[in-house]
């Protein structure tokens, strides 16, 4: 009788958990024992990729630190959905100060941990792109720098989603949001210089810095999880879309999470100390113009015409990615 | 033990005695010598179970100091003038969330102009934040009041700031009794908070209260105060009894029981304003002053009982609302309406100007004579102001 | 209450000097208080310091206005207006310089400092020769107070500067009487 060799196409990063997967290669969400953090009950929208992602990384952070988290989150939509005194949505010890401010707050919970001798509590902190490229970069650069020992995340959702879509440092070139409308002769976001905050992260040579998407959420979890052992400053970039203020439709989302990656917009990668330590393999590339069809906030770039130059500049982007971090090999 | 030492090392020793857990420093002048002080005391071993963050800016100082707080370690830090302006969201977040954190304030004026030299604008920019805020005297005040401070901001569950004249005190070299550990450890008990991030039991800290519960959270807040204001007397009671002296409380009188004028000051400058006390006492002059300690809370009747009997109060003050007048005096006016016929406001020594006992005198000596306006700024330079007619509205000058 | 001022440019030491007497006065079991004219110090500027020296506990703030002493750390600042402002009727001046000075004591404090601490600064050296001058406070307090405030050599040998003025002055005095 010979072997007939089944490949399982559905398992690896599309597949959190099934009876076909294996108990180690099931995700932690899978887990009936998992800490649930993020319990159920909050006012976040349907389809909210910030959510998804929160959900994954802290209860991934709770079996690695072995239920050891504090966890300092930035103001912005996770603190406000799952917070509504006199209601939380958090099982593990959380708190929140200001917008921008999350880093230093985790740097002091580090710090009083250490007093203390509990070295054996990991803190956490975690805020969305405006929290943390932006408003709250200097208290981010400062923590890096001292080499403090806290994992910072961030959901990167690309604008300032809390407070109605505004612009953000870590909005995308041609993205409509409420401060860079599409009108006039330059429609949406301007095409700036971007700002990498991952790759600033390596600047700063710290020991653990990564990127991850909820497009692949078994990459995620394993990424918090080999994070939230190591000492020092860590720094993990989430990419999660939002539906509200991208435009695209609510189940869509790990969809168009995984269209980010795949078309070379966001790229997987972990560095340590400075260098990439390994990327992750795009395995069927897509033209940018696949990501961008799904949202409206791109609409412009192919309503009345399609705007092709600056959809060139946006693979072009792409492209460089791809190249910079070898993502085809 | 008596020692001959600047005022910014005797703060900084006392908060040592005080055990702090983390100690966050960002420069700035003049509270450097402060924080310094502190650093130097945990890099040689001499402060120990104590974590020393140098971080990037005032704003990062006292968050640091939140996320330490609230995850149960005791925490300081120090600032002044813009610092203070820079991290003042999150002045108003450590009272929001009820951490007993202590802050030095090394009193300096705010820009622009920029000034490194004393005044009281800094402090008074926060005074409705919701935090104590304490005036020292003297050094030995200075370093007494952090370690009342501590007391007070862990049973009230509230920050507390110690204020201190600005190179007046901070660089200033007195004589100052640097308490035995054996004596702050009678009087100031580990911490214990009233909550806390503790992974064995979560909770959330810090959410958001809408419009159906936040009037409430106001109104325990502003209830909180009164509670303040009854401990604080209470608390130093108990520190001279076993520290040996007075120190603190809400306000110290001097030569007031049948003063006709009264002076009401926060600060060193009640130092001087005591020899000036004298000097008129010796002339047959019915003259005292009070030196209010505590700003916030703000005693209202003791005030009125310290006050009410004078014909004249004169409030020298070290700070400015333009267009309005004195800060201090306002309150002092409201506490004292109906009470204290007439109530003056002097302004002096802003940005650190000096304040002499002869105009200070001389400025007395018109309210006796019931020539002092109700508002005045002391020691005028008249050049200036004469280059700006259009500004010139009526005579502020003594 | 005693009060001294103290004029000097910045990098002299004016500041410690005045610390140092306020140490030496507290050894003797005086109360004393010592502060600076504050500014951006910047090597060369003007700068002043203050000490007052009292039986009782000081509580005056203001900057010394009436010195019943000057200590002049930099000669070339005797073409500053108002450099003796305020000095009481029978105040002591005390001048670093190497030539004598017809009216103030004159003590080569700078002189003194290069020969015993190997830099120009001509702090202690002058409070050695003001001890000597106005017999406020007594050398020995003076000394301790120096190696107090500097540890080590250093404090040593800023020490031998003070004695040594002292010295010079106690022979100014015997000379011009």
């Amino acid at each position: 009788m010979s072997l007939t060799q089944i490949r399982f196409y559905q398992t690896g990063t599309f597949t959190v958990a099934n009876r076909l997967l294996g108990s180690d290669a099931a995700a932690e969400q899978a887990s009936p024992n998992r800490a649930n953090s993020l319990n159920c009950g909050h006012r976040a929208c349907q389809g909210c990729g910030e959510a998804l992602g929160a959900r994954y990384v802290l209860d991934a952070a709770m079996r690695a630190s072995k239920g050891r988290l504090i966890v300092a989150n930035a103001t912005g939509c996770l603190e406000v959905f799952s917070t509504p005194y006199p209601e939380s949505s958090w099982q593990t010890a959380w708190m929140h100060s200001l917008f921008g401010n999350a880093p230093a707050v985790a740097t002091g919970i580090a710090a009083a941990m250490k007093a203390k001798n509990r070295g054996d509590v990991r803190i956490l902190a975690q805020g969305g792109d405006g929290g943390t490229t932006d408003i709250g970069f200097a208290c981010l650069s400062g923590m890096f720098e001292r080499n403090d020992d806290v994992l910072y995340v961030c959901y990167d959702n690309e604008a300032y989603m809390n407070t109605g879509a505004q612009r953000s440092s870590a909005t995308p070139a041609a993205a409509r949001t409420a401060t860079t409308p599409a009108a006039g002769p330059e429609p949406g976001n301007t095409f700036g210089q971007g700002k990498s905050v991952p790759m600033i992260a390596m600047a700063h040579f710290i020991p653990y810095v990564a990127t991850a998407s909820v497009a692949n959420l078994h990459d995620l979890e394993d990424k918090v999880e080999r994070a939230i052992v190591m000492r020092g400053a860590r720094y993990i970039h989430v990419h999660v879309p939002c539906p509200l203020g991208w435009g695209s439709a609510a189940h869509d989302t790990i969809r168009v999470a995984r269209l980010a990656v795949e078309s070379g917009m966001f790229p997987l990668f972990e560095a340590e100390h400075g260098e990439v330590t390994g990327h992750s393999t795009i395995r069927r590339r897509l033209p940018v113009e696949d990501y961008l069809k799904l949202q409206k906030r791109f609409a412009h770039l192919f309503k009345p015409i399609a705007d092709v130059e600056r959809i060139a500049k946006l693979q072009a982007i792409a492209d460089r990615n791809i190249t910079r971090f070898d993502l085809l090999n | 033990m008596f020692q001959q030492i600047e005022g910014s090392r005797a703060v900084a020793e006392s908060v040592a005695l005080c055990r702090p857990e983390v100690v966050c420093a960002y420069p700035i002048t003049p509270q450097t010598h402060i924080v310094e002080g502190l650093g130097e005391m945990v890099k040689s071993g001499r402060l120990k179970g104590c974590e020393f963050i140098n971080v990037e800016s005032e704003f990062a100082a006292l968050s640091v100091a939140i996320g330490a707080s609230a995850a149960g370690a005791r925490s300081y830090t120090a600032t002044a003038s813009q610092g203070l302006l820079y991290m003042t969201e999150a002045v108003y977040n450590a009272s929001g969330l009820g951490l007993p954190i202590v802050m030095t304030i090394g009193n300096r004026a705010i820009g622009a102009p920029i000034n490194i030299w004393n005044d009281h604008s800094d402090s008074m920019s926060v005074r409705d934040s919701g935090w104590l805020q304490f005036h020292a005297e003297t050094n030995q005040e200075a370093a007494d009041l952090h370690i009342q401070a501590f007391r007070l901001a862990e049973e009230l569950s509230l920050p507390v700031m110690v204020c201190m004249d600005g190179f007046i005190l901070t660089h200033a070299y007195e004589r100052v009794d640097v308490p035995t550990q054996e004596q702050v450890d009678a009087f100031l008990p580990p911490f214990v908070p009233r909550q806390v991030l503790d992974p064995a039991a979560p909770l959330s800290i810090g959410s958001m209260v809408g419009p159906d519960a936040f009037m409430e959270v106001r109104y325990l807040a502003h209830q909180k105060q009164f509670l303040a204001l009854a401990r604080i007397p209470e608390v130093a009671k108990h520190f001279a009894r076993v520290f040996g002296r007075e120190s603190g409380g809400l306000a110290r009188g001097y030569r007031t029981e049948d003063a006709e004028i009264l002076v009401v000051a926060l600060g060193s400058v009640n130092g001087t304003i005591q020899e000036v006390v004298d000097e008129m006492r010796a002339d047959g002059i019915a003259i005292g002053s009070v030196s209010l300690c505590s700003y916030r809370p703000f005693p209202v009747d003791l005030m009125r009982q310290m006050l009410g009997h004078a014909r004249h109060v004169v409030v020298v003050e070290k700070c400015l609302a333009p267009g309005q007048g004195g800060i201090l005096s306002m309150e002092i006016q409201s506490a004292l309406a109906g009470l204290v016929p007439n109530v003056s406001t002097l302004i002096a020594g802003l940005g650190g100007r000096i304040i002499t006992r002869r105009s200070l005198r001389a400025a007395f000596e018109h309210a006796r004579d019931g020539l002092l306006p109700p508002l005045t700024f002391l020691d005028l330079n008249e050049g200036p102001i004469a280059r700006e007619p259009e500004l010139q509205m009526e005579p502020v000058c003594l | 209450m005693f009060q001294i001022r103290i004029h000097g440019r910045g990098g002299q030491g004016v500041v410690s000097a005045a610390e140092i007497l306020s140490v030496a006065a507290f050894f003797e079991g005086k109360y004393a208080q010592a502060f600076p004219s504050f500014g951006s110090e910047r090597n060369g500027a003007p700068v002043m310091s203050f000490c007052r020296v009292d039986d009782k506990p000081i509580r005056l703030r203001e900057p010394v206005m009436e010195p019943d002493a000057l200590i002049i750390q930099d000669p070339t600042l005797l073409h500053l207006p108002g450099l003796f402002d305020g000095l009481a009727a029978g105040g002591s001046v005390l001048i670093n310089s190497a030539r004598p000075c017809e009216n103030y004591l004159a003590i080569p404090a700078t002189e003194l400092a290069l020969k015993y601490v190997r830099r120009p600064v001509p702090n202690a050296a002058l409070l050695g020769g003001f001890a000597a001058q106005t017999g406020l406070l007594r050398i020995e307090s003076i000394v301790a107070a120096i190696r107090e405030k500097f540890p080590g050599e250093i404090g040593e040998a800023n020490a031998r500067a003070a004695q040594a003025a002292w010295d010079l002055a106690q022979e100014a005095h015997v000379s011009a009487n």
